[in-house]
């Protein structure tokens, strides 16, 4: 049987991207930030996974105003790292299971999660950049060295889905992988956030003392978490900090209880409060 | 029909991107992501009215872009992720626009950013920037 092992939260925030691609992460402004994600690594190597369902959000780059899912499964076999103004990141073309895939669709939709399935989909920071802070560097000639399963979910065009409806998500994910008959190890990244508003006059607002509050709740009391409004990451993270609901998908396909292995904080990535968890689990 | 008031109104210094603004800002954002593709950019470079033109704006958005008054086009329905195209077309980085959008020098965001961010203390409500 499939089983999630273990769940993942991880900003996105292309900045670290692009401090990879050029390899400038001993550097002063971005020794901390890295350090954090040392230990990770060599977890993620003992711990290997043979997919990543990986929560993430498009940022107009897929979608343009033009089509706005609030769901959208990565149903391809394949997705191409995009362009996005300034070049494809130089990383390795993302690879999907598709019959997992297409398994976990057709059981979302079962039970009632009306989600939109993507056959042809290119790939933003938000998806290949917490896989570069798991898996390491990485060429366009390698292999990410895991499948991945791409959900896109909509924060750009408010209201994003609430972070109760993202935690039911995550839990029929979970019901959907369980139901999976082949033995492979999975895991769950809830990606972006933490604190940030990258728009107008309240730009560059961050906010530890919360950030670090929703981290412990979402480890230990996720039905505390599950009711956080949409004007409380607004006002209290920031109008981008409301990427935050697509960590909820992560933490409702994981036990009740889990175990924090590893957690890191750093302020900031460019305009950005850098979250991580490694939460496992148990089930 | 007047807007209805929404909750988050009273936030300070925010735009809020709901359905009212991606609605007046369609074409305004459409044309910004024309610029994250090199056709796009090579038309706006060769002839900015002609490029600006294909798309349906308001002749209040096509100024703001000329002004490039970053603020004014959220105002306007643009979102920060399409505006930011515009900014990337003229060599801006994302963090000074930021700079620029609060009324900072980009030594000054830089520095408040790596001393922590600016804080929420202050920053929650409209009526706290009243005060000020
Ligand atoms: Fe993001």
């Amino acid at each position: 049987m499939a089983k999630i092992t273990a769940g993942i939260a991880c900003s996105h925030v292309p900045a670290i991207g692009v401090a990879m691609d050029q390899h400038i992460t001993d550097q002063p402004y971005w020794q901390p930030v890295f350090e954090g994600f040392e230990y990770s690594r060599e977890w993620n190597k003992k711990n290997k996974p043979d997919v990543v369902f990986l929560v993430y959000n498009d940022h107009c780059t897929a979608f343009d105003a033009s089509v706005i899912p609030t769901f959208a499964l990565g149903c391809a076999a394949e997705f191409t790292p995009a362009d996005e103004g300034w070049g494809p990141r130089p990383v390795p073309v993302v690879k999907n299971h598709q019959e997992f895939a297409s398994h976990i669709a057709q059981s979302l939709v079962l039970d009632e999660f009306d989600i939109t399935i993507m056959n042809e989909m290119d790939v933003d920071h938000g998806l290949t950049v917490p896989l570069s802070v798991m898996f390491g560097d990485k060429t366009p000639e390698d292999d990410w060295g895991t499948l991945v399963i791409p959900l896109a979910v909509n924060v750009v065009q408010y209201p994003a889905p609430t972070a109760n409806r993202c935690y039911a998500l995550g839990q029929a994910i979970r019901r959907a992988v369980d139901s999976w008959d082949e033995d492979i190890n999975v895991h769950i990244y809830g990606t972006g956030g933490m604190s940030h508003q990258l728009q107008a006059e309240r730009a560059g607002l961050i906010n530890a003392t919360w950030d670090q509050q929703f981290m412990d709740i979402l480890v230990n009391e996720p039905e505390k978490a599950r009711k956080i409004s949409h004007v409380e990451f607004l006002r209290e993270t920031g109008s981008e900090g409301i990427e935050m609901v697509m960590w909820l998908v992560m933490r409702g396909a994981l036990d009740e209880k889990v175990t924090e292995v590893h957690r890191h904080y750093h302020v900031p990535a460019s305009n950005t409060a850098v979250g991580h968890l490694i939460l496992e689990n148990h089930a | 029909m007047t807007r209805k008031e929404k909750e988050y109104d009273d936030i300070p210094g925010t735009f809020v991107f709901d359905a009212d603004r991606s609605r007046q800002g369609y074409w305004l954002n459409q044309f910004c992501i024309s610029l994250s593709k090199e056709e796009g950019r090579q038309a706006f470079r060769d002839d900015p009215e002609a490029h600006m033109a294909k798309y349906k704006m308001t002749e209040e958005q096509k100024q703001a872009i000329r002004d490039r008054d970053w603020n004014r086009l959220l105002e306007l329905g643009g979102n920060i992720y399409y505006t930011s195209k515009l900014g990337a077309f003229d060599g801006i980085v994302f963090q000074d626009l930021a700079a620029m959008m609060s009324g900072m020098s980009r030594e000054d965001y830089r520095k408040m950013m790596v001393d922590g961010g600016r804080s929420p203390e202050g920053n929650r409500y409209k009526s706290e920037w009243e005060k000020k």
